[in-house]
């Protein structure tokens, strides 16, 4: 699981409202090569989550010293730029679990793959 | 990338090993895989560079198309932990990195935080036939949602006007790029025939 993708997911546990952001409880991580592209990068960003991105970097160790608050004009850094992609992109958590911040209810993390199903009493 | 090339390439992805049939898991054949692919590439430019989704991914045939055409990264989503495994060594085998699956039931999604996230949705939803009517509408609800761009997908041409209808309440424009036949290997018991052809219709949905 990419960051990038845990952005996106939430807990969506029966009775739970505020399913996000999940805490990453990781024992692997993994950081791949994953080609460059500022455009990409910069066209990402505004529809990111930030914080729940740099909470997440930092709690994996791969922060890079990424700011808590977005800067402006980072379309033209390109150092930072590649620091998220990083983040982003590359850092990939292997073996772990997902928690639901509301319900502590924990989603697997098994070969890379979040298992965000639910039983039939959750939905 | 040619079109040859790329076919040829997916052939080298594994399918299904034992397809569930209450999940429709037929498998997408490379040649239909590599014809949508290069048509969202080449005619719409949706892929290159692109945030993608793959709903219903399978075994991955369409994510690792999708990622081997440049899409910046492509994210799978199944129910199915055996497809995802499946998947995950398909993407290993083929030394891709920019995809990422995520096992989940697309039924019971909440989507607002996925709400137009991806550039582009690319899908080969099941059809919905067998015990889950209506299966096909709720993929692409849920991938319209999710799709800030552009949503291909497939669907039987006999329920292209139902189809139709839908994306106009839906207030979404579709266009059929291509008919194709999909040939049916006869996968499970209670098919009678070897293989059967069916008319299927490759879509394209964007904002009206």
């Amino acid at each position: 699981m990419k960051l990038l993708t845990h952005n996106m997911l939430t807990s969506h546990v029966k009775g739970v409202t505020k399913g996000y952001p999940l805490l990453i409880k990781a024992t692997e991580v993994k950081v791949n090569d994953v080609d460059f592209n500022p455009q990409f990068v910069c066209r990402m960003i505004p529809k990111l989550e930030w914080s729940a991105l740099v909470e997440a970097a930092d709690l994996l160790g791969h922060r890079q010293d990424l700011p808590s608050e977005l800067v402006p004009d980072y379309e033209k850094n390109e150092d930072f730029l590649k620091k998220v992609h990083r983040a982003l992109l590359e850092v990939e958590v292997i073996e772990g679990c997902l928690q639901c911040p509301e319900s502590g209810r924990e989603f697997p993390i098994s070969r890379g793959i979040p298992n965000m199903l639910l039983n039939e009493d959750e939905v | 990338m040619k079109l040859k090339e790329l076919e040829s390439c997916l052939q080298q992805v594994d399918t299904f090993e034992e397809p569930k049939i209450l999940l429709e898991q037929y498998p997408t054949s490379p040649h239909i895989a590599a014809c949508m692919l290069y048509t969202i590439h080449n005619t719409f430019d949706d892929i290159e560079g692109k945030l993608v989704a793959d709903l219903g991914c399978g075994c991955g045939v369409l994510s690792i198309g999708a990622a081997m055409l440049d899409a910046s990264m492509c994210v799978g989503f199944d129910v199915d932990h055996d497809a995802l495994e499946i998947f995950r060594r398909n993407a290993e085998e083929f030394d891709i990195f920019n995809v990422d699956l995520v096992q989940c039931d697309l039924c019971h999604l909440q989507e607002e935080k996925y709400a137009k996230k991806f550039d582009t949705i690319i899908m080969n939803p099941p059809f919905g036939t067998k015990h889950n009517q209506g299966v096909d509408m709720k993929f692409l609800r849920v991938a319209l949602t999710m799709a800030n761009t552009a949503v291909y997908s497939l669907h039987k041409t006999s329920t292209r006007q139902h189809i139709q209808k839908k994306a106009e309440d839906w207030g979404v424009k579709m266009e059929v790029v291509a008919e194709l036949r999909y040939d049916l290997p006869a996968s499970y018991k209670f098919h009678k025939k070897k293989s059967v052809d069916i008319q299927v219709d490759f879509l394209r949905f964007s904002q009206a």
